[in-house]
């Protein structure tokens, strides 16, 4: 029997909040976040819609307390971060083993940009400040040096898929007894090299996404930053709160296909979803909602899709891609999206997947379209699939 | 927990994929750049494949590849890859073609390329291969994280985990290093420990090992253990870590034959390395392996290489003097930046 692994807190940032309870608001009168780009500096404005969170660095960084020279990925990180170690009651990590395992995907890219423009003119120009947090786990040193945990620090970077690997490296190390503590999820702010990167893909859809739907164009990327604090029993004992949830298993696995391209079958991702329901323990017809991984293109939703007739035909739970509120937001979203697993069991909601019109003709279900109340919610699964094959499912459990 | 070391495959600045060419020859480059010594990449992956790598993603296949030929596997359970710079190449290539069109007329390759998971991606790809993939990229922490997740999936019930790490240096990233005063700017011997600097020299390479819970014949050598200290307070306080690593291991400091250690020939880099080869150290055979693979993030997997070769052939080179066998135990401490240390307890099967 695996030791249970609480969620005692929680943090997110996004388009649609600056922290759970304001992101709780915008699913329930149906927000969406997303707008013309008003904050990055890029030649897509006015072409693209995206996901902003709405604040510039400088306001950030007078939140985080950080310096608003640092790359955004770490200022959206450390907000979120705070909120959940506040939101657990953790003040300090005096006698805990504590980790911070989090996700990115490009590290300080937004600030690399900037230094090449002038490197590449001389390569003795740019500043050096403007490169030094290049790395993804800069950005985690940053905030790690910030919130004060040295124990055991690690970032985790699988493309889309990234920061659901960090949730479930976490776990592990609870389950194994090498940590008392782990905060664990992703940040990631955009930027002009993922904007752009992702539009020679022609997977960008020109209006607001329509996940799962027959007419579906693509996907809107998105920033953001979500994370978990998890504990074990005893220190979920000694927190004088009741827990979120359990994180009751997780699974990884790879669709080996195509380095983009998910395989029409969904092999990884019915592995994924498959193996995590094992390792919780649990069948297909316990699951009471799937946060979808749910971009929006034809190729990711259709072997998504595929995957879940496979897995629970012919009953099918609950389901919503919160990406059409959120945007994708990459190595972001699998914490956000955790987060959002444990408030729907918390509270007893389930989100609406807006812009919903027309089900898809391979696929004998259909997501959920309005916000709903009082559901009963026990176990929820998390899909997170990302390119490179990599396929991640987290299941959450009612305490 | 302790863990079997199978087999090994290795590219550097040193001769490592082939056994016999790392013992007769040591690869001394000029300058404070150390190419990685690429193999004939067809020998491993079919040469129509082989062109739509990029270099990082072609050193990192060949090198799984020849550990799991040695090891006589074909399909790993699972796949675990370190990397603290990702594909610079691509990211690099991409970067400057946005910037140069003014974000316009982008081709997507070199964008798909660049994500930091494009190694073990590839790697399980090219083996079809369904098992738990992961890629973890934290800095002077990307290797020993990653197999530190390899050892928790051992623990778990997997068996004959694939991890590994590699980094490149591009035209690029070695202009931009150099600018932080990382290499020495002129430099006249390849022992570059043997006096000090202010710098050191640029390595690359790719390191992958095939780990096994269970002991199996022909495995080449026990992983007892591995820690890591982040941002140590003092000196003494990495001592300290190393008397309680020992300790943990059950392995006497009097059994350790060998250490090899992560000191680059930088001045305030290796004040710790001088500290302990006063200190936890005294009295001990010491290699500093950075004069073989130059420094780079993930240089403790070359470590890790070739403390395996010495402890599962009981012989060194003879460029490589002063280690005495029989060599039951072997240590490496290896720092980044005196930022990120690691230490590895290696022992003979």
């Amino acid at each position: 029997m695996n030791p249970p692994v609480f969620v005692a807190g929680l943090g997110v940032v996004s388009a649609i909040g600056l922290d759970a309870a304001a992101c709780l608001h915008s699913f329930e009168t149906e927000e969406a976040g997303m707008a013309d780009i008003k904050i990055l500096h890029t030649r897509q404005r006015g072409k693209l819609p995206v996901a902003e969170v709405k604040l510039s660095n400088e306001a950030l960084a007078e939140l985080t307390g950080l310096s608003s020279g640092m790359p955004r990925t770490a200022l959206l990180s450390a907000l979120a971060a705070r909120e959940a170690l506040a939101d657990a009651g953790i003040f300090n990590f005096k006698d805990l083993r504590a980790g911070f395992i989090s996700a990115n995907t490009v590290g300080g890219m937004d600030k690399t940009e900037d230094f090449f423009e002038s490197f590449m003119m001389n390569a003795a120009a740019g500043k050096l400040r403007d490169v030094v947090y290049h790395e993804c786990g800069s950005i985690t040193e940053i905030v790690a040096d910030h919130l004060g945990i040295n124990h055991f620090i690690s970032t985790v970077s699988t493309a889309c898929s990234s920061s659901a690997n960090a949730v479930f490296t976490g776990a592990r190390m609870i389950r194994h007894g090498l940590l008392d503590l782990a905060l664990v999820g992703g940040a990631d702010a955009l930027t002009r090299f993922t904007l752009n990167g992702f539009n020679t893909l022609m997977i960008l859809d020109k209006s607001f996404c329509k996940p799962f739907d027959e007419h579906r164009q693509g996907l809107n990327l998105g920033e953001g930053a979500g994370y978990l604090v998890l504990v074990s029993e005893e220190i979920m004992n000694r927190l004088n709160k009741s827990a979120y949830c359990r994180i009751a298993g997780y699974s990884n696995a790879n669709d080996a296909y195509h380095q983009t391209a998910s395989s029409p079958g969904g092999t990884g991702s019915f592995l994924a979803m498959k193996n995590a329901l094992e390792n919780s323990g649990l069948v297909p017809g316990d699951i009471d909602y799937i946060n979808l991984h749910g971009t929006g293109t034809n190729n990711n939703d259709i072997a998504e899709g595929t995957a879940i007739k496979l897995l629970f035909d012919p009953v099918y739970p609950k389901m919503s891609s919160t990406k059409s509120f959120t945007g994708h937001t990459l190595g972001a979203s699998g914490g956000m999206e955790a987060v959002f697993s444990a408030l729907a069991i918390r509270h007893g909601i389930i989100y609406p997947n807006l812009r919903f019109e027309t089900p898809m003709k391979e696929l004998p279900f259909t997501p959920v379209t309005k916000f709903l109340n009082h559901q009963r919610v026990k176990h929820v699964i998390s899909n997170s699939f990302g390119f490179g094959g990599n396929c991640t499912s987290l299941v959450f459990s009612a305490s | 927990m302790q863990v079997y070391i199978r087999s090994s495959g290795n590219i550097s600045p040193q001769h490592s994929l082939e056994k016999d060419l790392f013992f007769a020859h040591r690869e001394m480059q000029d300058g404070n750049r150390w190419h990685a010594v690429e193999p004939e990449y067809s020998r491993y992956v079919d040469s129509k494949m082989i062109r739509r790598m990029s270099r990082i993603v072609r050193m990192g296949v060949a090198a799984s590849k020849a550990c799991l030929d040695e090891a006589e596997v074909r399909m790993p359970s699972g796949i675990v890859t370190g990397t603290a710079y990702g594909c610079l190449e691509d990211t690099g290539i991409f970067l400057r073609r946005m910037i140069d069109n003014q974000e316009e007329l982008l081709t997507p390759t070199a964008f798909i390329q660049s994500t930091h998971n494009t190694v073990g991606a590839q790697i399980a790809l090219l083996l079809k291969c369904h098992g738990y993939n992961n890629t973890i990229v934290h800095r002077g922490f990307s290797f020993e994280n990653a197999l530190m997740d390899a050892m928790l999936l051992l623990r778990e019930g997997m068996d004959n985990v694939l991890a590994g790490a590699i980094d490149e240096i591009t035209e690029d990233s070695h202009a931009i290093l150099s600018r932080f005063g990382l290499y020495i700017p002129a430099i006249d011997n390849p022992e570059i420990t043997a006096k000090t600097h202010k710098g050191s020299v640029a390595g690359e390479g790719a390191s992958f090992f095939l780990l096994s819970s269970q002991e199996i014949h022909g495995a080449r050598a026990i992983l007892r253990g591995i820690s890591t200290i982040y941002k140590p307070e003092s000196l003494a306080g990495v001592e300290s870590r190393i008397h309680a690593f020992l300790k943990e291991s059950s392995v006497l400091s009097d059994g350790i034959g060998l250490v090899l250690s992560g000191a680059n020939g930088d001045g305030d880099h290796d004040e710790i390395d001088n500290y302990l080869s006063a200190t936890a150290f005294r009295n001990k055979t010491i290699v500093p392996f950075k004069q073989l693979c130059g420094e780079y993030p993930t240089a403790s997997g070359f470590a890790l290489w070739l403390a395996v070769l010495l402890i599962s052939e009981q012989k060194t080179p003879d460029w490589l003097p002063n280690v005495s066998f029989p060599l039951r135990n072997i240590l490496i401490h290896n720092h980044y930046d005196n930022n990120h240390h690691a230490l590895y307890l290696i022992s003979a099967c």
